[in-house]
């Protein structure tokens, strides 16, 4: 990658200005794809959660080595804490309490007040994001405190696992006390409101979001909050990175003995690193339910949570811009397929031969594949500036007596 | 009491699967140290494989009774899966023999994504129906019902397992494979070609899950392209709870762990009070297997995991 | 003897399986000693080693540390404590550069955490460059100090060695364990070596040291313990152990007298 050069490390001045320009370019092009239509803006924005998806489990997988293929619980934890404390939820909870253990029920409802028996709570973003990522992180840590011990390969199966005990919980939580709606999923997630501005746009305004004087799409919207937030993760996990934090995760992905000996406490880190990835997620999930106004618990399957990981393994392990990419090509690429590949079969062949669904898997499963076999380190890995000897200097290093 | 041998029954039937399956993720981790993620989804292709066999029997042949037509399926679906599984060692996983660890697990899920991607391509997306080929009368056995299908499931089961220890204990193959699965070096030095041993644990492990998957079909009537991860999974909890790499942990695991299920599901409603239902069932596998991790984590018949150092 | 006792162990008791591997072994360390442990191979020395640095837990002992106890329960307690060990393997961490590598050794001893790697703020800014720099000064003193931004696999074998006692040496420890570091190197390097290790006693460092090269110990060490088959057959200074006739017999059988 010649023209941009994001290694801040070793050329700062070169990063920083690819960074501009990319910013620039980041700017400025929801309004040049709203020409084509809202629906491509939208693809970005469901693209943009992924990348902070991805960013977050790069912080599990990429810097600490740690393979979680049930990551998605996470995401899941953050949309239904949203769910279930920005809509109407709550009041549907307090009914079924109320059915199940009449005086528990009354008891909450005399606390509870009229207003939150009838409509559910509405906590503002303000308070949802926070406690969306501490619940989430909290998962984590409960998570990762007994499992984390284990080998590499168990360890993954065993995150699956808790992945799937989530979902299976989310969606049978409905009986007898209504936590989650079960399979029909929460409806009705407040959409979110900075300073007084709806981001859905107010009822009426057919989804425009007003400003003074300016109007753009809610869509345009939830891009400038998404992109800003994605900034933010990045920025923290690149700080991270190049940390004392940030070294001990590479020490225990190089050799765990050897970091224990020189006094890494590597059960802490370790957990440090699925906490933080999976409150990632969860504010990720928050974002989510937000923005698409329901969740169910088909959003949060196993085949998500590997679809994340793709991403990572493709643009480039432990590498921040190389994840990224990988989070652009997978999140959005299947949905231009989806634009481009049906009506073109249809041109060609009369009929669509391969479905967008199916060619949306096929890409996933060989990006995993292909890469693992011929590009492990991903499409855009770490710039190896690596210092190796020169034929001159080999002898050098041993002290010869003058 | 009834409900009680009843769940035992079925705990029986879906615990003979899960061994099955399991037997093929414990040989390939014994001498490989690999968890073969895609080894559910060859269940899957050969419950396929089996029903288009069923279905071309039915047009060319229509007059056979059900038991034969089910040994064709099986006798179809196994060199099927055979093939596809000696194909993804062949491509996908020998040149990562020595890659660290995470890689050829990473492989293996891209490989079971596409071996759905296949299956979805040529026999599509929507769930296909299993035909009945066996009568469904059900039989009585002390009090608990089970049908013709469920009780050749078992046999055949059985049989596979009975014929794998033969082959393992008494065969010249069966050593190479033993010694293989302990110090694949330390084998090859004495003569074994080791390609050859995994070659075959691969095409044992997918001729099993073959059997597997057209007796799934015929047990559960419906089948479809997703239909492997889940068994897959549970069955690798199985071989876990078992004993990894060890053919015998995968046996007991897999019927432990189909009987757990089993019992689970059914009296989970009443331990819980009415709050958790027997839709929970799926979770009990993995809840097996982090109990089992954390507090024998070398299973109940004890590891046995080749020393590739 | 004035100087005060380092490292006091007592009582150490390993079975592995069917195999005793440690009976009743101790040893007693004072202050700016370099001690060696010798053996015949399999007399139980890593596995010694191994015990009083919490890789493996002990049957029975008594662990002391500059005269207080401490538990070999895990690893990282004992680095804390003020052991360091390098490997007889040599376990670097071999994507990351030589200063790097030391940096990692600095950990234990500096504390910024997540909220200083995200905020920078100035007590971290200082913490960082505290290490960076003494991580510099520390590969200067072992003599690499110009491979300090070398990808640490690609340092000749010589110099893994001086870096993997460099690594230990940033923990600032009290006992400075070694783990047959003259391993695979020829006279010239155990020269090197011997000059190294000579330079931290001066520094008043505490070195425990496993080593086969029974000439360089007699010439390098203050004192030695033998062990064989798990025991302790003899201890003292290196002069008395060379005539010891039960150390004579475990290297060489009983046929010489």
């Amino acid at each position: 990658m010649a023209i941009l050069n994001f290694d801040v490390q070793n050329q700062p001045r070169q990063a920083y200005a690819s960074m501009a320009v990319l910013l620039v370019g980041l700017l400025v092009f929801p309004f040049v794809a709203a020409q084509f239509g809202n629906s491509w803006v939208r693809i970005i924005d469901i693209a943009l959660l992924y990348i902070m998806l991805a960013l977050g489990l790069n912080i599990v997988v990429g810097f600490a080595g740690l393979l979680d293929l049930g990551y998605i619980a996470f995401f899941a934890v953050g949309a239904y804490i949203t769910g279930l404390f920005a809509s109407p939820q709550f009041a549907a909870l307090l009914e079924s309490i109320v059915n199940y253990s009449p005086w528990l029920g009354n008891a909450l409802v005399a606390i509870m007040g009229p207003d939150i028996v009838q409509n559910g709570i509405h906590l503002s973003v303000w308070l949802i994001v926070p406690i969306a990522a501490v619940v989430a992180g909290l998962f984590g840590a409960l998570l990762g405190a007994p499992t984390l011990k284990l080998r590499g390969d168990y360890l993954a199966i065993v995150t699956l696992g808790f992945g799937e005990i989530i979902r299976i919980f989310m969606n049978n939580l409905n009986d007898p006390i209504n936590f989650t709606n079960g399979p029909q999923g929460i409806n009705g997630i407040d959409p979110i409101r900075i300073f007084n501005v709806n981001l859905a746009g107010e009822a009426g305004s057919r989804a425009n979001v007003v400003i003074g004087d300016f109007s753009m799409p809610s869509v345009n919207a939830y891009y400038f909050l998404f992109l800003a937030l994605c900034i933010a993760i990045v920025f923290v996990t690149s700080r991270l990175q190049h940390s004392r934090l940030g070294r001990a995760w590479v020490a225990i992905r190089e050799d765990e003995i050897a970091a224990k000996a020189m006094g890494i406490n590597t059960r802490n880190v370790k957990l440090l690193a699925f906490s933080m990835g999976a409150s990632f997620g969860g504010v990720a999930g928050a974002m989510f339910a937000s923005f698409q106004g329901f969740v169910s618990p088909e959003s949060f399957s196993l085949t998500e949570s590997i679809a994340v990981l793709a991403m990572v393994v493709l643009g480039g392990i432990g590498h921040i811009p190389g994840v990224i990419m990988g989070g652009v090509l997978l999140a959005a690429l299947p949905e231009v397929l989806r634009h481009v590949v049906e009506p073109a079969q249809m041109a060609i062949f009369g009929q669509v031969v391969i479905e967008s669904e199916v060619l949306r898997q096929l890409l996933y499963g060989l990006a995993l594949v292909l890469i693992m076999l011929n590009r492990p380190a991903g499409l855009w890995p770490s710039p190896k500036h690596e210092d190796r000897p020169q034929a001159a200097d080999t002898n050098k290093g041993d002290t010869f007596p003058a | 009491m009834d409900t009680f041998i009843q769940q035992i029954i079925n705990g029986l039937v879906l615990g003979s699967m899960y061994a099955l399956i399991a037997l093929g993720y414990t040989m390939v981790y014994g001498v490989l140290n690999l968890i073969n993620f895609a080894h559910g989804d060859v269940l899957m292709i050969g419950a396929m494989v089996g029903l288009t066999i069923l279905t071309l029997l039915e047009t060319f042949a229509p007059g056979l009774p059900g038991y034969v037509d089910l040994f064709i399926a099986i006798a179809g679906a196994v060199p099927a899966c055979i093939l596809v599984n000696i194909i993804i060692e062949r491509i996908a996983y020998r040149r990562l023999r020595n890659a660290p660890r995470l890689a050829p697990l990473i492989t293996a899920i891209g490989v079971s994504i596409l071996l759905q991607t296949f299956a979805m391509m040529i026999w599509g997306r929507s769930p296909l129906p299993f035909p009945q080929l066996l009568s469904t009368e059900p039989i009585m056995i002390g009090g608990a019902l089970i049908s013709q299908t469920q009780l050749l499931l078992l046999a055949l089961a059985a049989l596979a397992m009975v014929a794998l220890v033969v082959l393992v204990e008494k065969t010249r193959m069966g050593r190479a494979m033993r010694a293989t699965a302990e110090n694949p070096r330390v084998a090859g030095l004495m003569g074994v070609d080791s390609n050859m041993v995994i070659v075959a644990t691969f095409a044992i492990g997918a001729a099993l899950a073959a059997i597997a998957g057209v007796m799934w079909g015929a047990n559960y009537a419906s089948i479809a392209f997703a239909m492997g991860t889940l068994p897959g999974l549970k069955a690798f909890c199985a071989a876990v709870l078992g004993g990894i790499g060890n053919i015998y942990g995968a046996m007991i695991g897999g019927i432990l762990l189909g009987i757990i299920e089993s019992l689970g599901a059914g009296y989970i409603g009443d331990l819980t009070g009415g709050f958790l239902g027997s839709h929970y069932q799926d979770i009990f596998a993995f809840v097996v297997l982090i109990i089992v991790l954390t507090i024998r984590p070398s299973g109940i018949m004890g590891e046995r995991v080749a020393d590739r150092a | 003897m004035s100087e005060p006792i380092i490292l006091n162990i007592a009582g150490v008791n390993k079975r592995f399986g069917g195999l005793q591997a440690l009976t009743n072994v101790g040893i007693q360390i004072t202050k700016g000693q370099i001690y060696g442990l010798i053996g015949p191979n399999g007399a139980g020395k890593t596995t010694f080693f191994n015990v009083i640095t919490g890789l493996y837990q002990p049957d029975t002992g008594t662990f002391e540390l500059a005269g207080k106890p401490y538990s070999p329960s895990a690893p990282h307690e004992v680095a804390k404590a003020g052991i360091a060990r390098t490997f007889q393997n040599i376990r670097l961490f071999g994507e990351m550069t030589a200063l790097e590598n030391v940096m990692v050794g600095r950990h234990v001893r500096s504390r910024q955490g997540v909220f200083g790697a995200v905020f920078r703020h100035k007590a971290a800014r200082l913490e960082e460059a505290s290490i960076r720099a003494r991580a510099q000064e520390l590969l200067d003193f072992v003599g690499i100090g110009q491979f300090a931004s070398r990808t640490s696999k690609f340092l000749s074998y010589g110099d893994q060695r001086r870096l993997e006692i460099a690594r230990a040496l940033a923990t600032d420890p009290q006992l400075l364990a070694l783990d047959e570091p003259a391993a695979g190197m020829n006279a010239t390097e155990k020269l090197a070596l011997r000059e190294l290790l000579v330079k931290i006693k001066a520094e008043g460092k505490t070195v425990l040291l496993i080593e086969h090269d029974v000439k360089l110990m007699m010439g390098l060490c203050d004192r030695i313990t033998v062990l064989e088959y798990g025991k302790p057959i003899a201890e003292g200074i290196p002069a008395d152990i060379q005539k010891n006739p039960a150390v004579i017999e475990a290297y060489l059988g009983s046929g010489h007298k």
